[in-house]
């Protein structure tokens, strides 16, 4: 009834073409980009504290919603597994802090995109091996990119500047005279740039995907010889797609640690990370942007509402409500990939899909 | 189906709306736990006796000052992330100390309370340098750093078998925690002579350290020291016990000298060492006080057998130590419902000395905490005890720490934690 394209004739390829052909699919982008934009930082959700809305909800779901979109570039249409997520979100990590600490001067926004580039050149390097190996033996060999980068975490001091912690924090970081970054920021100043870095990233990576580079990503997915045979270079668009995924991961690891977290050490990026992020895929649906959001929304928000939700409304004793929840989780994912193996991006296709027939499905 | 989802939705919405209330008129004292994670079996006892404390205050006095207390729960399974959403959670809720149970956490959060104007109370852990408390205005390390508490134990190997010549292994939890001695054996081995080798103990490889081991043994080091938490000291024990490594050359600081390290092997450990801070046993009419109001009648996790025993009396210290600066502060303020603020000048106004100990019943339970605006650390003394192979007690005298050594190390190291922190609130004292 409110989904159809009756009436909707394209005169174009380019609006054939578009992000969003439909109409109806223009005005939910738009609401949404409201609600995120405007909704959730004037009024939050409401039943919750605003405070703890923004940051342990909305950032950390923003900022898990970009390395979501950086995996699933190469796992869900690039078909090259990694579990070495978390430490790349590290290697951004760290390098932001490293340009932050050495260039102190440098806007850090710029510092997050220069982390971004370390860890797409630092993916790279690690995604040499697919040249040559696929499947179980690639995911080996990113296990081991994993166990490396953490070692380096610890054991190469430089990286953490000596401190004797061992670990990385942010001190606070201006721009346009408002401090956006670091202990004394706001909250909602904070979820704005990772929105924004979400949103454009979004874009870039929708482009990118139904562009000549996504297609040859995809292309080696779904048959490499054949993608060899018809022209696409296996060299190129593996490597360009490790480059690609790292760079989101790298980005969203800087922003993890200088936007949510304010500090970090090693174990914010070890493999159970990596393992949490492999799940967001999944759950949200390989080779799907739109699961991206849906994936890191629900692993990420519903743990933290059911501890909430248990502690503050039924008195349960925290750790019950950590068991509990670490428990639901396990089954949710049982449940939705017995019920739906695509994720629930596909769950949502179908849903519009039904929509447009509705109410004479055939 | 369609009234079924409409009341499922309206009965969601109300629980929602349950959730962003506040208590009004109580003092929110949130402890940061770990009941599950592999840290469990010594994070369990550090919850119970920190809750039960508060608890026996709001069953006993009516709380403090009669406004009762919430020593509400954070479960963090000894993340540090977890530990920062549940600093996160607290947010606007008016809590009155941030009681992170990790140094991981702490370190995390070292930044932000000071915004949130809440107090960081880490008791015998956290960052060394938040002894300076004028750096440090919002962080307090009572009774006293890791820094100190290294160099009392190494003048204590000093007074046993002299250090000059000596090899000092150093067998660590390779996590913040455990590496935060490091730069006092750096600093003090060429000084008095020892030399001293790293054995790192990853998480991962907790229980599993028989290659450590090995390198003790093939290094034959005089003294072994240990910063470990949780299943690795079990484990170390144990690994010396079978490579013949002599006991009472081997040295727990005060997190890895508990009960629930030793009980399991009994006879085996017995010469264990360890550092402390607390005395054991339930002779002290508090701890009485606590048995019988909140412990037999069932308001309490823990068990009877647990009350007394090294980890759950030291949990306890601490909430005295928390409850004794919202007492100051309350004394200070004339206010009953004060807020983080109220509560720093508290801890620093804090004044533990024997006359005060014995008017909370606690005689012999530690040894005075005298706080002050430059000092965060609270001069405290480490004992040592010994593992006899059914009881932890004590088998010296309150060992001061190296202050001249420790005090110009904090001093630096609190500056050059601040270096490159450009509008870092500190404090002038007088």
């Amino acid at each position: 009834m409110f989904y159809r394209e009756t009436g909707q004739f394209k005169s174009k390829y380019k609006e054939e073409l578009a992000a969003f052909p439909l109409f109806e699919d223009k005005i939910g982008i738009g609401i949404l980009l409201l609600l995120a934009y405007v909704a959730i930082p004037l009024f939050g959700i409401p039943g919750l504290s605003y405070e703890f809305t923004l940051s342990a909800i909305m950032i950390p779901v923003v900022i898990f919603t970009i390395t979501t979109l950086g995996l699933n570039i190469l796992l869900g249409f690039a078909g090259q597994i990694s579990l070495g997520t978390g430490a790349f979100m590290g290697v951004g990590a760290y390098s932001c802090y490293k340009l932050m600490t050495i260039f102190p001067d440098l806007n850090i926004l710029i510092c997050v995109i220069l982390s971004g580039l370390v860890t797409a050149f630092v993916g790279m390097l690690f995604g040499l091996p697919s040249l040559r190996i696929k499947g179980f033996y690639l995911m080996v060999a990113t296990l081991a990119a994993q166990f490396f980068l953490e070692w380096a975490f610890i054991r190469i001091p430089w990286l953490y500047n000596y401190n004797n912690s061992g670990g990385i924090e942010g001190p606070n970081k201006e721009m346009f005279g408002i401090i956006i970054s670091g202990p004394q920021s706001e909250a909602t100043t904070r979820y704005f740039v990772c929105l924004t870095f979400l949103v454009l990233l979004t874009w870039l990576a929708s482009n990118v995907i139904r562009g000549r580079i996504g297609r040859s990503w995809m292309m080696i997915r779904d048959m490499d010889i054949a993608a060899e045979l018809i022209g696409v270079r296996p060299l190129t668009a593996k490597l360009s797609a490790f480059a690609f995924s790292s760079f989101y991961v790298g980005i969203s690891g800087a922003l993890m640690v200088f936007f949510w977290l304010g500090a970090a050490e090693v174990e914010s990026f070890d493999i159970n990370h990596s393992f949490t992020y492999l799940f967001m895929v999944i759950i949200g649906g390989l080779g799907s942007i739109t699961g991206c959001y849906m994936g890191a929304i629900l692993v990420w928000v519903i743990p933290v509402l059911i501890k909430e939700i248990g502690k503050t409304s039924f008195g349960y004793d925290a750790f019950v409500m950590e068991n509990l929840s670490i428990i639901l989780l396990g089954f949710m994912i049982v449940v939705i990939l017995i019920v739906e193996p695509h994720g629930l991006a596909r769950l949502w296709q179908i849903a519009k899909q039904k929509l447009r027939m509705w109410p004479f499905p055939y | 189906m369609k009234k079924f989802l409409i009341s499922a939705l309206i009965s969601f919405g109300t629980l929602l709306s349950t959730v962003g209330l506040s208590f009004a008129d109580e003092l929110l004292v949130p402890h940061y736990t770990y009941r599950v994670g592999p840290f469990a079996a010594n994070g369990t006892a550090v919850a119970n006796g920190y809750t039960d404390y508060f608890l026996m205050l709001n069953e006993r006095d009516g709380g403090i000052g009669g406004v009762l207390t919430n020593p509400e729960e954070c479960e963090t399974g000894y993340k540090a992330q977890v530990g920062v959403e549940c600093y996160e959670s607290y947010r606007g809720k008016n809590p009155l100390i941030v009681y992170p149970n990790s140094t991981g956490i702490t370190l995390q959060v070292l930044q932000k309370a000071p915004e949130d104007q809440v107090p960081i109370l880490t008791m015998g852990y956290g960052l060394s340098a938040a002894a300076k408390g004028e750096t440090f205005p919002w962080a307090f390390n009572y009774p006293a750093s890791y820094w100190s508490q290294m160099t009392s134990v190494l003048s204590y190997i000093d007074s046993e078998t002299g250090l000059k010549g000596k090899k000092i292994a150093f067998l660590f939890l390779d996590v913040g925690y455990g590496r935060e001695p490091i730069p006092v054996l750096d600093e003090l081995g060429p000084k008095m002579g020892f030399e001293h080798m790293l054995v790192p103990v990853a998480v991962k490889e907790m229980q599993n350290q028989s290659s450590h081991w090995l390198t003790i043994r093939k290094e034959k080091p005089d003294w072994v020291i240990m910063w470990g938490w949780g299943a690795m000291n079990s484990t170390a024990i144990k690994e010396a016990a079978k490579t013949r490594y002599p006991l009472d050359r081997f040295i727990g600081n005060w997190w890895s000298g508990a009960h629930v390290d030793t009980e399991a092997l009994g006879m085996k450990a017995k010469g264990y060492k360890s550092a402390t801070f607390t005395g054991t046993g339930t002779d002290y009419p508090a701890i009485q006080d606590m048995i019988n109001l909140v412990v037999k009648p069932g308001k309490s996790k823990t068990t009877m057998d647990e009350v007394g025993k090294v980890l759950y009396n030291r949990a306890a210290v601490g909430a005295v130590v928390v409850a004794e600066a919202i007492h100051e502060a309350q004394k200070a303020t004339g206010k009953k419902n004060v807020t983080g603020a109220d509560v720093r000048k508290g801890l620093e106004m804090i004044k533990l000395d024997d006359a005060r100990i014995a008017e909370l019943g606690l005689t012999g339970l530690f040894a005075p905490i005298i706080g002050s605006c430059a000092d965060h650390e609270g001069k405290g003394a480490v004992t040592i005890q010994q593992w006899d192979g059914k009881d932890w007690g004590p088998i010296t005298k309150p060992i001061p720490p190296m202050e001249d050594v420790v005090g110009p190390m904090l001093t630096k190291a609190a500056a050059d934690y601040i270096a490159d922190k450009p509008g870092w609130k500190s404090q002038k004292c007088n």
